[in-house]
């Protein structure tokens, strides 16, 4: 059997220097933005302070100074991370593009490719989307059919990627498609990557709204879009090794378990000043659950610094994350009694109805429980 | 805080682990109910187990505290029927307050109205005394004139009413009268000593579930119905992997918990009251799956999965169940406020 290792997260004081300065920075920062924009985590957008970020250093945080980098450590990215999202920045718009485009292109991008995006990156002046699902194709990744086929110097892709987040608002997509046609024996084989530049023609980005009714994920379908021969990411027929390897880096960070991290600061609010029993008891339950979970991810925080591959630890911080994230609201409402309305309360009731409608997105992103839980008992040995 | 692998604290593990797996054997364990086996405990202090968590000069290795408490994995993991984690407690109380530490098991008895009259003399009762019975001395924290004092009750002088926990281990009321026994004044309260408590429980929790979860896992790769191994049902494969989850976080809180000890002090007990919920709610989780996989056999008193469920049931209570701990820091992060609940999170 696999053992799995949470080690002691490593010490770092110029991480907890570096915190102070994050906090004061986003106190008067997001010293206006309401309850219920602060509860919308890592879906909140904001370009402009994307680029505020870029502007402090504080994008690429630990890339090479010659792609637009800082070369400051991982834990140090760590804090920078968590203490966006416990205080509700909007960084949906750089998201995807600092936590998996950036890493995947630095991984596996030419010199030119990298010296051409990651500076922008950094900038907070380039935005990235993945194209990964399809409408037959959610959990089982392998089965994608989306086909890139070679055309003189370059690619002719045709198909349609879905649930794509933030499409509309993004430069580029790290497609994720066939360039082989599938071997049964091989099913994961003969998949590549892509760096496609969204503007194509060909392209066609539709919004799929959401349940609230909003507008974050898009259906994008490409018609004869032709690529340049550099668009291809890494090496042909290894897109499948290429995006499990980022997966260590997309399920173990704090956003895996901080997603409903607002609206616990606002039930602490509203529970002001003075709490019962009850509510100390699933307080302190909510809060064990989270500094665990934290010292766990900054545990895989440490492997992932040391060089380690905690794909299976990191799967595990995802799916207890998701279970909290997704408690919190259930927590929050059986505190608090339905009463008049206040302006404190209105905030509490905005956040609540917010996170209680966004929670079952929860323990889908990023791998689901089951697949999750796949994943896990095969670390166990068991498939 | 110690590096991710300390040397000292790896050594040791390995060397507790070695015997432990030598001495544990199903007759000694039977022998270990109902009566005291001096020959396992010597054993145990031959190496020095017990005083590890000792400065050097009180007879321990010099080792981290952190690094020593990590033994008490270890216990968990063999189910450990002795007080390892009492006498290590005790004379990490006795050493902090400049006292000699008495060779032998010993114990930390909680209880209420311990007093200390002028003449030095200790009276009260306390209850859920571990292994009391057997304690060459049980350490109480009385009310003196001025102030807590820490005091090395001679177990000879103890009434001791027997009890057991659900595990089946000692678990006793001890009454003391006018005691005359050494003391020092406390440098610490009631709660830092009850939370360092909490967390020997919490380190042999995440021992325990760790070999529980490998246990459960193993027996599902072997035990065939339906002419296959349960083990490749997916039902039963979601249930292991949310048991291996609930271990690794067993594991996560005892690592918070033993570093919050190293650290001693006011600032220990949110990591301590974490740990110890996140902890005991994972020996309940955990437990019940290890069971539901078991099926009918590890029912059986003949399986040996119960020595490690039924202490888990008994540690996840002892020194404060999960709403007692919950409720104190839940109470501290709603202090803390909104603006002040993350830093309270991450000071945890």
């Amino acid at each position: 059997m696999s053992q799995f290792t949470f080690p002691s997260p490593p010490p770092s004081p110029e991480a907890e220097a570096f915190r102070a300065e994050i906090r004061a920075f986003l106190a008067t920062e997001l010293a206006d933005r309401a309850p219920i924009d602060r509860a919308q985590s890592w879906n909140g957008l904001d370009p402009a302070f994307s680029r505020r970020l870029g502007e402090r250093g504080w994008l690429g945080l630990t890339w090479p100074k010659i792609y637009g980098g800082h070369e400051r450590s991982a834990l140090e990215r760590y804090v920078l991370l968590e203490e966006l999202l416990a205080a509700g920045a909007p960084v949906g718009a750089h998201w995807i593009a600092e936590r998996q485009s950036g890493p995947s292109l630095l991984r596996y991008g030419t010199e030119a490719q990298k010296a051409a995006i990651l500076p922008r990156i950094a900038a907070g002046e380039c935005f990235f989307c993945i194209g990964m699902s399809e409408p037959d194709s959610g959990s089982d990744l392998a089965s994608v059919r989306t086909k890139a086929v070679r055309e003189g110097d370059g690619w002719r892709v045709n198909g349609t990627k879905l649930w794509t987040t933030n499409a509309t608002h993004c430069h580029s997509m790290i497609l994720f498609c066939r360039t082989a046609p599938v071997d049964r024996e091989h099913r994961h084989a003969g998949t590549s990557q892509f760096i496609v530049d969204l503007t194509l023609p060909g392209i066609t980005i539709r919004p799929v709204r959401n349940l609230v009714g909003e507008h974050h994920f898009n259906e994008v379908v490409f018609e004869d879009v032709l690529l340049p021969e550099d668009a291809l990411l890494g090496r042909e027929g290894e897109g499948w090794a290429q995006v499990t390897g980022e997966l260590a880096y997309e399920r173990s960070g704090p956003e895996r378990f901080l997603s409903s991290f607002w609206l616990l600061v606002e039930l602490v609010r509203a529970l002001q000043p003075a709490a019962d029993a009850r509510a100390e008891i699933a307080l302190g339950r909510l809060g064990a659950q989270l500094v665990t979970l934290r010292r766990m991810s900054r545990s895989v925080a440490g492997l992932l610094q040391a060089g380690a591959d905690p794909a299976l630890e990191a799967a595990m911080v995802k799916d207890l994350g998701a279970l909290v994230e997704q408690e919190i609201p259930e927590v929050a409402r059986d505190l608090m009694a339905e009463g008049p309305p206040t302006p404190q309360s209105r905030a509490f009731a905005e956040v609540l109805a917010y996170t209680t409608l966004h929670a079952p997105s929860f323990s889908l992103r990023g791998g689901t429980r089951e697949i999750l839980r796949g994943i896990i008992a095969r670390g166990l040995g068991l498939r | 805080m110690t590096p991710p692998e300390d040397d000292a604290g790896a050594m040791l593990r390995e060397t507790a682990d070695r015997l432990l797996a030598d001495l544990m054997t199903p007759q000694a364990r039977a022998r270990a109910i109902g009566e005291w086996p001096e020959d396992l405990w010597s054993a145990l202090a031959e190496v020095g187990l017990p005083a590890a968590i000792l400065p050097e000069a009180a007879g321990g290795f010099g080792v981290p505290v952190d690094a020593a408490l990590s033994l008490l994995t270890i216990a968990g993991r063999h189910a450990l029927p002795l007080p390892l984690a009492d006498t290590m407690l005790a004379g990490l109380a006795l050493a902090r307050a400049g006292m000699e530490v008495p060779d032998g098991p010993l114990a930390v008895a909680q209880g209420s109205a311990m007093t200390l009259d002028a003449a030095g003399r200790t009276t009260g009762h306390a209850w859920g005394v571990p292994w009391g019975r057997h304690a060459r001395a049980v350490v109480v924290l009385a009310e003196g004139r001025d102030g807590p004092v820490l005091v090395a009750l001679p177990g000879d002088a103890l009434t001791v009413e027997p009890g057991t926990t659900i595990a089946g281990d000692p678990s006793d009321a001890v009454r003391f009268a006018a005691v005359a026994a050494p003391g020092a004044p406390a440098p610490f309260g009631a709660d830092e000593l009850r939370a360092a408590g909490a967390a020997t429980r919490a380190l042999m929790i995440a021992g325990a579930l760790a070999e529980v979860s490998a246990m459960t896992v193993r027996y599902a790769q072997e035990r065939r119905q339906f002419g296959r191994a349960i083990g490749q049902f997916q039902a039963v494969q979601q249930n292991l992997a949310v048991l291996a989850g609930q271990a690794a976080s067993a594991t996560a809180a005892a690592g918070l918990a033993a570093e919050a000890v190293a650290a001693w002090g006011p600032g220990m007990l949110p990591a301590i009251a974490a740990a110890k919920v996140r902890a005991g709610e994972a020996a309940g989780q955990g437990a019940s799956i290890a069971h539901q996989v078991h099926g009918a056999i590890g029912f059986t008193q003949e399986h040996r999965l119960h020595d490690f469920t039924r202490r888990l049931w008994a540690w996840r209570d002892e020194f404060g169940r999960e709403a007692q701990w919950a409720q104190r820091l839940g109470r501290h992060l709603i202090a803390a406020g909104p603006d002040g609940l993350w830093p309270a999170i991450t000071a945890a």
